[in-house]
């Protein structure tokens, strides 16, 4: 198929679609409004269900239902709205349920502002509600890497009965790019003989986050605990670019990684300086192999972790590094993009050794 | 070839509209192309301005703060982005609505009168469209014809009768660029 101009949000959405996502429940907030207006208009043509709940608080616990009821379903939204959200998906979490969230972050805290930002990153790979748990969360640099891992973001969520997140930001949200769109899902969905309601069950389905015992409660979080053991094993994902003899490795995800692969070629142009980036596609599970191994060269002087934020994920570049070489962070925040040249300026000072 | 441009005016000038028909042309010649429009408090009389990149590699960082050419639609867009125009390149200034000449002398600076020509193409609406005839002839990135064959798919049957305005603003546009650089 010809590539198609398509908005970062409203590809989204259409990949949703194109995986056989028939419910959206949400409520708007930029930037990621065009998600809910795309569903909007093509929810009602393919059977499907749009609906704008009162609040986020509804429209996750929306989600809920409709995937304790066996549907493949997402919600949508950005920072704020997530924070609000995080009840409904630790509940989610804790009764096992497949859901798709996608959020548009933008700068915090509280209301912050309305540009792009990275600053839900603890929030997105620490669990973000109450409980020990974690979600599988993916970091999409363009739009087509955002459309080619929706798909894959709800099988996921399936097979492992756990919600999943497409940790995007403003950028990727409003930009609009040549995208290849898949084919629509042409296999039936995965069964799903646990969710409430399939045809066939004879005993009641319990759709249910209590154990009221603690040692049930135990149990169940041993569970998911080795859930998320499987998943670090099978679910990392990691691009390497020029990371081979590299005098300096930057480590950046999402939109920020494509400004350092700018920043890269012109610091070797510029600075004679071999800049590799490591960019996790998956923030977690986090690629804490790739990262050290990266670092571990003996050409490496420094590892940076570059975000758009005042430094979240340089916890887990450090963790990755474990001491093996000096690991440092540049980042702008509540919105603020950094800047090519602010990065070269970064990089210059790592060469002249300040 | 690496296009990387800063479009800016009033919100309503049709700022985002020029960027989306360059970058849709750009994808169809085969460029790799991207668009990010500012957002948020953009409204009608408010600011706008997008960035568009059009390069034969693909496209890394999408944000533009050095342009190989800006187009100012206002005064404040001129203003405000007048210092992001790499040395040696272009800025393509609205001359009917910006009442100052460019201040730096290391660029190329064009002025374009679009809503006069606009005016007397009988329809103030296709102003932008002679920026963007403008921007054709200063980088060649894209081309009249695929610009047009877009236009005709966008307008339909409906409104094909507004074609020929469309494409004389293109030329006049690019006609301002010419007797520049004569």
């Amino acid at each position: 198929m010809a590539k198609v101009l398509m908005k970062g949000n409203e590809a989204i959405a259409e990949a949703a679609i194109l995986a056989g996502c028939r419910f959206f429940f949400g409520y708007p907030i930029t930037p990621q409004n065009q998600i809910p207006e795309y569903m909007s208009k093509r929810m009602p043509k393919v059977g499907g269900c749009f609906l704008q709940a009162e609040s986020e608080v509804s429209a996750i616990n929306m989600v809920y239902g409709a995937s304790g009821a066996g549907a493949r379903v997402m919600t949508s939204s950005s920072s704020p709205g997530i924070s609000l959200k995080q009840e409904g998906i630790s509940y989610a979490v804790g009764a096992e349920l497949p859901l798709v969230v996608v959020n548009m972050v933008r700068g915090g805290p509280g209301l912050g502002s309305i540009q792009p930002a990275q600053s839900d990153y603890f929030q997105a790979t620490r669990g973000g509600g109450h409980g020990d748990y974690r979600l599988l969360v993916f970091a999409p640099a363009n739009v087509q890497e955002a459309v080619d891992l929706m798909g894959q973001a709800f099988d996921l969520a399936d097979k492992y009965r756990n919600p999943v997140m497409i940790l995007g930001d403003g950028m990727l949200g409003q930009i609009m790019e040549p995208v290849n769109m898949p084919e629509a899902r042409a296999e039936a969905l995965p069964a799903k003989p646990w969710a409430a309601g399939q045809p066939g069950r004879t005993e009641r389905a319990i759709i249910n986050s209590l154990y009221i015992d603690p040692n049930d409660c135990e149990q169940h979080n041993e569970k998911l605990a080795a859930k998320y053991k499987v998943m670090e094993e099978n679910e990392v994902r990691v691009e390497n670019i020029d990371v081979e003899g590299a005098d300096v490795i930057l480590v950046a995800y999402g939109t920020m990684a494509r400004i350092c692969m700018r920043a890269a070629k012109e610091a070797r142009e510029k600075l004679g300086l071999k800049v590799g980036i490591v960019r996790p596609i998956t923030v977690w599970p986090y690629p804490y192999k790739a990262v050290h191994d990266a670092a571990n060269q003996d050409s490496v002087k420094e590892v940076v972790s570059i975000e758009m934020s005042c430094g979240q994920m340089v916890d887990d570049v450090r963790i990755a590094v474990a001491g093996c070489k000096p690991v440092s962070f540049y980042g702008r925040a509540g919105g603020v993009v950094p800047t090519v040249k602010e990065i070269l300026n970064y990089l210059t000072g790592i060469k002249e050794g300040k | 070839m690496e296009e990387m441009l800063i479009i800016a005016g009033f919100g309503g000038q049709g700022v985002q509209l020029i960027g989306k028909m360059l970058v849709e042309a750009g994808m169809e010649e085969g460029k790799e192309v991207s668009f990010l429009p500012s957002y948020g408090a953009e409204m009608r009389g408010g600011t706008s301005n997008c960035n568009v990149i059009i390069s034969d590699e693909p496209v890394c960082s999408p944000i533009v703060n050095e342009a190989t050419c800006v187009m100012a639609l206002n005064r404040p867009s001129l203003d405000k982005f007048e210092g992001a125009v790499i040395p040696g390149k272009t800025l393509l200034i609205n001359s009917s609505l910006v009442d100052r000449k460019a201040e730096r002398t290391d660029i190329e600076a064009i002025y374009v009168p679009a809503n006069d020509i606009a005016n007397e193409l009988g329809n103030s609406k296709v102003a932008n469209m002679v920026m963007l005839g403008a921007y054709i002839e200063v980088a060649h990135a894209v081309t009249v014809d695929t610009v047009m064959d877009n236009l005709k798919l966008m307008f339909g049957e409906r409104k094909a009768h507004l074609l020929p305005i469309n494409r004389q603003a293109i030329e006049r546009g690019m006609e301002c660029v010419r007797e520049h650089r004569k």
